[in-house]
């Protein structure tokens, strides 16, 4: 499963990717969570965060550190042992689905390696059944969340929570299964690589939003509605549930919900991109800047979501799951059946 | 190495499955279980088998294990008195379950006793899924097919149970 060691230098870079995605996944959620705040003041006029630091930049720092000093509550009832584990499976799985997503080309770090360094953590050939199956795991951390508070917002958040992402975890299936027809593979280097090439002369005409968009609009929705953001954020529906499957939770074990939702929110962007954007490739970009275009793509995708989370209304509870049961899931089936016959017929 | 470590784990979940007094607990030691096994699958050069096992087992049906048992929410299967009353625990089906479990423990027996290393088992690595979907589909069709056909009866079984009976001059 691990790529092969051929020498020590190789070793120590592989380490500091790991090291760095990681520290990276934690920056992202500081700045995700930034951006939120500014993005949703923008979108409503106001100025947002500007008190801590220049243009309110360390508020993120100042909101952790407020977090870490704040008294971990555990209501008397509560299951203690299951009610301190939702939040590390919460956190857990959102940083493990990432080890698998390849986010850029081979580079040498400008001249630093003896012999070109994939960007990955972890390279698996049913890569995209390893996020898949990470992502499904992190349920658990909120169903047991919702479970062991004992109370009954909790409840009712973690259950529709549970049915919302079982609901839509068959749609983001499919979409992904007319991926791996067109790819004709599952491993994710190799979908992205698959997408390298151009088609009727326009390099980026491979790249899968344009041959399947429509997968990449039920991909893009199912993802949503995976990671429980606006207009699919029902499990923390403040007007019915206060905040849902994490009310009774503070401190830093709300932190870590409240983490695992950015990084979740990372990794599908990052799984969108390498599998609808064309990954790191991008016309007259080298390959070894290729992580500077992967970045920028995540960037752009992440920016999609907040601008959603601030100008669209929640859904109801019944129209998530009619839609998500009557449109997604047929709309779905019929895009894989139609991506095969394209791909037998044109022999993409 | 790694697979006395994810037997044992599969092994020990498994039996503290039937252990745990609280549902919730059950469920997730199965989760235990099944995780240990795809584990096992990895270590047999079946990252297919080993990924769809997480997916479909521990990540869809047994979200709707927990989901069943968070709904009845009780946080012990029987109550004392239903302990003492339940017909279950009545010396009648409790000896039939012993003479089954005698049954099965024996069948068992039989069955490793008789196979020996298995020879038709291919050393090589399954990760090619076009090659599960070509034997699935050729080779297998006759049983893939008698399986979805089960598997739709069951689905039209439970969606005619649940379905609301129409009372007569009741308004819906």
């Amino acid at each position: 499963m691990f790529s092969v060691i051929s020498n020590n230098s190789f070793v120590i870079a592989q380490v500091g990717i790991a090291a760095v995605v990681w520290f990276l996944l934690q920056i992202s959620a500081a700045v995700m969570v930034y951006f939120e705040r500014k993005v949703c003041a923008w979108l409503q006029q106001r100025v947002g965060p500007n008190r801590v630091g220049k243009a309110g930049l360390l508020q993120p720092i100042a909101d952790v550190v407020k977090l870490l000093f704040k008294e971990e509550l555990r209501p008397a009832a509560a299951d203690p042992w299951l009610f301190a584990l939702a939040p590390i499976i919460s956190a857990t799985a959102a940083f493990a689905a990432f080890a698998v997503v390849p986010f850029g080309g081979s580079t040498t770090l400008f001249g630093l390696l003896s012999e070109p360094l994939p960007l990955h953590v972890a390279d698996v050939n049913v890569a995209v059944l390893v996020v898949f199956a990470i992502t499904s795991m992190g349920v658990y951390g909120i169903v047991l969340a919702g479970w062991s508070s004992n109370s009954k917002y909790s409840l009712l958040g973690a259950l529709r929570s549970s049915a919302q992402m079982i609901s839509y975890e068959l749609s983001y299936g499919m979409a992904l299964a007319a991926v791996l027809v067109l790819a004709n593979s599952m491993s994710l280097r190799d979908i992205v690589n698959a997408q390298s090439g151009s088609l009727l002369g326009i390099p980026q005409f491979r790249w899968f939003v344009f041959l399947n968009p429509l997968g990449f609009l039920l991909f893009f929705i199912a993802g949503i509605a995976e990671t429980n953001r606006a207009p699919f954020d029902f499990p923390e529906a403040e007007q019915e549930l206060v905040a849902g499957y994490h009310t009774e939770y503070s401190s830093m074990s709300f932190g870590m919900f409240f983490l695992a939702e950015y990084i979740n929110m990372v990794t599908v962007s990052a799984v969108t991109t390498d599998l609808f954007l064309g990954g790191w490739w991008f016309p007259g970009v080298p390959e070894s800047l290729g992580w500077l275009v992967f970045l920028f793509k995540i960037s752009v995708l992440l920016f999609f979501y907040l601008w959603m989370r601030w100008s669209l209304p929640r859904y109801r509870y019944d129209q998530l799951m009619s839609f998500g049961w009557k449109v997604m899931l047929p709309a779905s089936v019929l895009n894989v059946i139609a991506t095969a016959a394209a791909v037998l017929y044109f022999g993409l | 190495m790694l697979f006395y470590f994810f037997g044992a784990l599969a092994v020990i979940a498994s039996l503290l499955v039937i252990a745990q007094r609280n549902p919730v607990y059950s469920v997730l030691l199965l989760i235990t279980s099944f995780g240990a096994l795809s584990g096992l699958y990895v270590l047999l050069d079946a990252p297919f088998a080993a990924a769809i096992q997480i997916i479909v087992y521990a990540g869809a049906i047994m979200v709707l294990f927990l989901f069943v048992v968070m709904l009845l929410n009780t946080p012990h299967e029987d109550t004392d008195a239903d302990e003492k009353t339940h017909p279950m625990l009545r010396p009648g089906p409790m000896r039939f379950g012993a003479a089954m479990a005698v049954a099965l423990l024996g069948e068992l027996a039989w069955a490793l006793s008789r196979s020996g290393p298995s020879s038709t088992f291919s050393n090589t690595p399954v990760t090619s899924l076009s090659a599960i979907g070509y034997t699935l589909f050729t080779d297998y069709a006759f049983q893939f097919e008698v399986t979805s056909v089960l598997i739709l009866v069951a689905m039209v079984g439970a969606v005619l149970m649940a379905r609301r009976e129409d009372q007569p001059g009741e308004k819906r």
